[in-house]
């Protein structure tokens, strides 16, 4: 299991140690900080050994999680306790930063004390540890509250505690797509998915029951031997969900049924990569004229409902390194050459669908003997479309909570689509 | 630490949001400072101090000074204070053990505090307590704490079982602490469960034999339903375990995949690879052409694709995991090519490794894909990856035949990118090109030799000589080119070095007339002016050759070269099943036997892949497939299990050398001898006749140390000159007396190649007439030769011993494979085994030593004589205990009960009389084994019904798992 945990600030200095086991002395915060940070060239691996010791990291912002172990451990679960570490840290404090950590390093150990046990990690729902691991002292609990967080920390549902209340009963929904492609210069789709989140936010009373419903073909097909199809599926490829979900449920009945925790989750994460909407379409044209001048001609297509407005539109075209000077034209929108970046950077701030726009760019190249050809990054693209790429849409959310008299038409719910560029990537 | 000082600078103190000016404390005096601090009134004072020596201490300040100060603030209600001081106590109590001994008061009484998370407190941090004197008071609170009524504090007594074993695993043991935790694994509380699960997990790892975990088919049961109610990781902890169970049937696989598949929808990555790992395992044991086979592979895909979208570093270890998943099982994900592309921005290690699992995946199918992709990735930045990509492009060429072209054309455009260590990597995979597909290519030879100028790396130089010394009669300028090389011939490396040496023979021998005064050249270059002795080596054979038979010296230098094979970098499968067992763990990221790089015992157990047998065996002996997973019962390689035995046998094998190599000392060749003859010519008369006088000769128990034993070493002097050639001569003769010959088991690999530095051993035990035989086939599979072998076992069961030298009299090649039997005697020292048959031996050779196990089926060890009177074997089968009787069954048995019977008897297994009741034939039949022990067995054939069953009495039951086995095997042979 996990041997120690350590937390540096970007130069190597320790911030946070904590041991768990005896094989794991204080060389080993060391060798991390001599071998992994302070190392010359670029970390060629999240896993490190040095002798005999395993080391794993993760970087957030100028600041390095490490975990050190010296048995064989399960390393996906290593990572993932990294990860909740930093959820749960960002939860208690926002932003991980040296100045932050430093700042609530009682805090941090309190924590490390409780959510790691001899390496071994325990309950980390934030909103359990929030209970009884709180900021402001110890508060004098009676032996009801007591026996009830030790219920919450080791029950079933260890990620949502009794006796909330709400005046209003609210959730919001959020379906948050990014939508990743690869395309080939000659606008064939080399690779195409959308890895969405269903994120809730909920503020709901007592110990509501919930059923999460949308058009999943596997079930509207289920469905539709009954009534008439209610507009479009999807396939989804696979999906994860938070743990509050019961999964057996689903491998059986494909119903997602679940108590969700107070506050936001993420709900669910799935993959498809049928019939995806790709909202936009980037034609790119380079001509090379002679050796020291290029012609850039890139044209980019909305292809979605005339109605809607997709924001946040920029487009990434690389230059060659020996660029010596760029002239851009464009129809809509801002163009800049950034020599720094090495790119011309196109940002519209609005376009709607069905739209084209276009940009064109002369660039002049310094004459060099490098035989090294340019490599040509591809031509990447950012923005953001209100509506879900993957066509995914929330059919129902219903909720029962049948101790506390409220139904589910009381319940105030809102639903919200926002599809994002992952890597959308042209080749030229 | 300086930037602690910098930082509390323009820092305001008071405010509570200003922790960080605990990192800063004046240099001089502080520790004089704090102590006043920490023995101050105020509470509040008490605090800020303690948090003061807490952050000198994680900065690395020795602080144990204050130790008595920090002590004595531990007694206080207020909880965040209480835990500071715990931290420190964890952090210092091993160097003040005396001064912790203070603390242990306070302990006890916060383990019987009303607050539960104050008694869970204390008993976690008692447990990272580690001064031996605290743990002897930690008993008392910890028996109270796994009987707690509240679920909290007993999931946290449960892991403090483990800390206290890490401590001081006896007084676990005696406290019975062992026998709660396995309690608490029916606990209520899901959490309870997972704790102990992990608990117990760890604490078998190290005792890999013990059956601590006792994983039967109510437990696994439990266990299965905990998974469903208990948080991430302890879904995690049991999945972990349950892939270390082996079940029963395919009946019973089936439904724990059932009961696992759910897993594969969490959203904890860790969680999918364990139960990955428990399907890949279990997967094993479903016959192929069942429905639900199908329906599991094709589940498995998606979540494995939905691990890359997690975090670069989650996808690194999913990466690496895959790639074991894909050698396995190439058809889960043969149709996800396109997820393994490349992204621009993902972090090298990714990028590295999706290269990897591309270039498994490559058919014929995507092989355009595949190739459109590597050509983009070769014009990236960085060189490692530009290398790969390079490199793939000529493994594809060999993988898929039909693609050979356009990768070789690829190559070419590459070649024209005129990059560096592009030229040259594209160069080094052309030379496999040519290899695989002989005559078919090497128009581009032209197109090569124009970038000679641009080759700097030892590998590309080596192999453009050789692509212009194997084609030497195409090439005009061959003869130029190569001199031009060696003009610098003493500043190459060893390997260009060679390659240009035999290059310059292969075209002396095509073009003879114009290249005499280059091969002189090269050849005295080699041998005269050269201190590397394999270059000399090479030079003088060549010389040798070329002077005394130009024609052998033609069939020699150009020969037909073996072809390469397609896959490469393949995992060897042994290694390969035993990762597919550690799936999620470090060593599925190292692709390396945890063995490797874990110290000491724990981790070290060898993990198999159950055996697809259906439901024979294993059904009254629930502990032979459990525990950590090791003892799957098939004779299977594995490796000698501690470091201890490793140092024992080494040292053995230097001190006392009965079996180095060459010809053994006369006396004892001769004495042996003696006894051979005589004990030999005994046995073989009464191998068939078997009378009760040949029982009281050959193996009376008085006589079984010295006399009976002897046959069993008679090849050994006799066959010193000629291998196993006597050996042979005896097995006709054996032949006579057997109807059936006795059930020799294949060859497995014993020590790959890999773990031995190019000695692969594989081999398998034979009886003949009487001899016991280690039957070895040794190849050299590295490229130095290799001599002076010798071999020796370590005490095992039955005292197995090699009765004369290991004959290897001729050295052993580069490629080369000798076929040795090595005659053993049963007269070595007897240490019981477990599993009882399971041998350790260590080989030496001029490189190392190297260390395997092997397990030998037990009916070598059956004598020639141990056909019993009936009158005897009705009295012992009587006389032997009821509880020393177990039953076996063995399922798909084709024969009748006669041809059973005969064949049995080819293995020394004696039918002695037979009865019919009601068509059911039973045989009831007697063993003896070479120690002098008897078995006597039942065995029950119905016609018409493939199912045996078989009761086995012996007064040393142990064996009789063992007896069970050999008599699966030698009636499925």
């Amino acid at each position: 299991m996990i041997g120690g945990l350590f937390i540096y600030n970007h130069k190597g200095e320790v911030l946070i140690s904590r041991v768990y086991r005896d094989d794991i002395g204080r060389n080993a915060v060391d060798a991390f900080r001599v071998n992994v940070i302070h190392a010359r060239q670029q970390v060629r691996s999240p896993v490190t050994n040095i002798a005999r010791t395993s080391f794993f990291h993760v970087k957030r912002s100028n600041i390095w999680l490490a975990a050190v172990t010296k048995q064989n451990v399960n390393a996906a679960m290593v990572f993932e306790f990294l990860y909740k570490m930093c959820d749960v840290m960002t939860a208690y404090f926002g932003k991980i930063s040296e100045e932050n950590i430093k700042n609530n390093f009682v805090l941090i150990y309190e924590l490390l004390d409780e959510i790691l046990d001899f390496g071994y990690p325990q309950n980390s729902e934030t909103g359990a540890l929030k209970t009884f691991i709180t900021q402001t002292g110890i508060k004098s609990q009676s032996k009801e509250e007591q026996s009830q967080i030790t219920s919450q920390v080791t029950g079933q549902i260890g990620w949502r505690r009794e006796g909330i209340k709400y005046r209003r009963n609210e959730l919001f929904l959020d379906v948050l797509e990014s939508v990743n492609l690869l395309m080939s210069p000659q606008g064939q789709v080399l690779s195409a998915h959308v890895s969405g989140r269903v994120v809730m936010k909920s503020y709901l009373s007592g110990m509501p029951e919930c059923k999460f419903g949308m058009n999943d073909k596997i079930v509207i097909d289920k469905q539709g031997k009954g009534g008439g199809a209610t507009g479009q599926s999807i396939a989804i490829d696979d999906c994860t969900f938070h743990q509050c979900v019961r999964l057996s449920k689903f491998d059986a009945e494909r119903s997602i049924s679940f108590i969700p925790p107070d506050g936001e989750c993420e709900l669910m994460r799935y993959r498809t990569t049928k019939d995806i909407i790709l909202p936009f379409r980037v034609i790119p044209l380079v001509r090379e004229v002679g050796r020291t001048k290029l012609e850039v001609k890139v044209v980019i297509k909305s292809n979605f409902k005339p109605s809607l407005l997709a924001q946040k539109i920029e487009v990434r075209i690389p230059t060659p390194l020996n660029t010596s000077g760029v002239q851009v034209i464009c129809m809509k929108g801002k163009a800049k050459y950034k020599a720094s970046e090495n790119a011309i950077v196109w940002k519209i701030k609005r376009m709607a669908g069905m739209k084209e726009s276009q940009i064109s760019a002369e660039i002049e190249l310094l004459p060099t003997n490098d035989k090294k050809k340019w490599a040509r990054p591809p031509i990447s693209m950012n923005f953001e479309v209100p509506f879900a790429p993957s066509g995914l849409k929330v059919r129902y959310l219903k909720v029962f909570e049948p101790k506390l008299n409220y139904s589910d038409h009381d319940v105030i719910k809102w639903v919200r689509y926002i599809g994002r560029s992952g890597i959308y990537e042209t080749r030229c | 630490m300086e930037w602690a000082n910098q930082l509390c600078e323009n820092r305001q103190f008071g405010s509570k949001m200003t922790d960080s000016k605990y990192f800063t404390t004046t240099k001089k005096g502080e520790i004089f400072e704090l102590k006043a601090e920490l023995n101050s009134d105020k509470k509040e004072k008490k605090k800020e101090a303690v948090k003061k020596v807490i952050a000198s201490m994680t900065v690395g300040k020795d602080v144990s000074a204050l130790f008595p100060d920090v002590v004595n603030c531990m007694q206080t209600d207020n909880l965040e204070l209480k835990k500071l001081v715990y931290l420190y106590l964890m952090n210092y109590a091993k160097s003040q053990p005396d001064m912790a001994i203070m603390a242990v008061n306070t302990f006890v009484k916060d383990c019987e505090d009303a607050n539960p998370l104050i008694r869970a407190l204390a008993v976690r941090t008692m447990g990272c307590i580690r001064v031996d004197k605290i743990t002897e008071y930690l008993c008392e609170p910890l028996r109270k704490c796994l009987k707690d009524e509240d679920p909290y504090v007993r999931k946290t007594a449960a892991v403090c079982v483990a800390k206290l074993h890490d401590i001081n695993a006896q007084l676990v043991e005696d406290q019975g602490f062992l026998d709660t935790l396995k309690d608490l694994i029916s606990d209520s509380n899901p959490m309870v469960v997972a704790n102990a699960v992990a608990a117990l997990s760890e604490i078998a790892e190290s005792h890999p034999n013990s059956n601590l975990l006792d994983l039967n088919p109510q437990s696994i049961n439990k266990l299965l339903t905990a998974l469903n109610e208990c948080t991430e990781w302890g879904q995690i902890f049991i999945l972990d375990c349950l892939a270390n169970y082996t079940p029963r049937d395919d009946r019973e696989s089936q439904s724990i995949c059932e009961r696992v598949t759910p897993r594969l929808s969490h959203a904890n990555s860790a969680v999918v690879l364990s139960a990955v790992k428990v399907l890949m395992k279990f997967m094993e044991m479903l016959p192929k052409d069942l429905d639900y086979y199908g329906t599991l592979l094709k589940k498995l895909a998606p979540p494995l694709v939905t691990l890359l979208s997690a975090e670069p570093e989650l996808q690194y270890v999913a990466l690496r995991n895959i790639n074991l998943i894909v050698q396995k099982r190439p058809e889960i994900l043969k149709h996800e090519m396109k997820v393994f592309f490349v992204k621009y921005n993902d972090p090298i290690y990714v990028k590295l490794e999706k290269l990897d699992i591309m270039i498994r995946l490559a058919s014929q199918a995507n092989i355009a894909q595949v190739l459109a992709e590597l050509k983009e990735y070769a014009t990236e930045v960085d060189v490692d990856f530009v290398r790969k990509a390079v490199r793939a492009i000529g493994r594809c060429a060999i993988k898929v035949e039909q693609s050979a072209e356009r990768c070789v054309s690829t190559l070419l455009d590459l070649i024209q990118t005129k990059v560096n260590y592009v030229v040259q990597e594209a160069i080094v995979v052309i030379k496999d090109i040519f290899r695989k597909y002989p005559n078919k290519y090497e128009s581009v030879i032209a197109t090569l030799c124009e970038n000679l100028d641009s080759l700097d790396e030892p590998e590309a130089r080596a192999a453009m000589i050789w692509i212009v010394g194997e084609y030497a009669e195409r090439i005009d300028n061959a003869d130029e080119l190569l001199e031009s090389f060696l003009e610098g011939f003493h500043d190459e490396s060893t390997q260009v070095q060679l390659q240009l040496l035999t290059a310059i023979v292969k075209l002396f021998l095509k073009k003879p007339t114009e290249t005499q005064e280059l091969v002189q050249q090269v050849l005295s270059l080699a041998t005269q002016d050269s201190d590397n002795p394999d270059l000399r080596d090479r030079g003088y054979i060549y010389w040798r050759l070329l002077s005394t038979d130009p024609v052998a010296a033609k069939e020699v230098v150009l020969a037909e070269k073996p072809l390469i094979s397609e896959e490469t970098d393949l995992i060897e499968p042994t290694l390969l099943e035993e990762l597919i067992c550690h799936i999620g763990t470090l060593a599925s990221v190292y692709h390396k036997p945890p063995s490797a790089f874990v110290e000491g015992s724990r981790g070290v157990m060898h993990k198999r892949l159950p055996a697809r047998t259906g439901s024979g065996e294993s059904t009254e002996s629930p502990d032979v497939g459990t525990a950590a997973g090791g003892s799957a019962p098939e004779a299977a390689p594995s490796i000698i299990p501690s470091q201890g035995d490793l140092l024992g046998d080494l040292l053995n094998l230097d001190m006392a050398p009965p079996t180095t190599t060459g010809p053994p000392p006369p006396n004892t060749g001769m004495q042996m001898g003696g006894m051979d003859l005589l004990g030999g010519g005994l046995d073989s008369l009464m191998g068939d006749e078997s009378e009760p006088l040949g029982g009281d000769i050959g193996g009376s128990p008085a006589m079984g140390a010295g006399f009976g034993a002897a046959p069993a070493v008679m090849p050994a002097s006799l066959n010193a000159p000629v291998g196993g050639g006597l050996g042979d001569l005896f097995d006709l003769g054996g032949g006579v007396g057997m109807p059936m010959g006795a059930y020799i088991p294949p060859k497995t690999v014993w020590l790959p190649a890999m773990k031995a530095k190019g000695l692969e051993i594989s081999g398998t035990f034979a009886r003949r007439a009487g001899v016991i035989q280690m039957e070895l086939i040794l190849t050299n599979k590295a490229m130095s030769v290799m001599t002076d072998f010798a071999i020796q076992f370590n005490r095992n069961s039955f005292g197995l011993a090699p009765a004369g030298p290991l004959q290897v009299l001729t050295p052993l090649g580069p490629n080369q494979t000798i076929e040795v039997s090595l005659p053993l005697s049963t007269v070595g020292p007897v240490m019981k085994m477990d599993p009882l048959n399971n041998l350790q031996v260590a080989v030496k050779n001029n490189i190392d030593v190297f260390y395997f196990s092997c397990q030998y089926p037990i009916s070598m060890l059956f004598v020639e004589d141990g056909k019993m009177e009936r009158q005897v074997f009705l009295a012992t089968w009587k006389d032997i205990p009821n509880d020393n009787e177990s039953q076996f069954q063995i399922k798909d048995c084709h024969l009748n009960s006669d041809a059973a019977s005969s064949k049995l008897q080819g293995s020394n297994i004696f039918t002695i009389a037979k009865r019919t009741v009601e068509g059911q034939d039973m045989l009831y039949m007697s063993i003896k084994l070479s120690n002098g022990i008897w078995v006597l067995a039942e065995l029950r054939v119905q016609a018409g019904n493939p199912n045996y069953t078989i009761s086995l009495k012996c007064r040393a039951p142990e064996v009789s798992q063992c007896v069970f086995q050999c008599y699966e095997a030698v009636l499925k042979n």
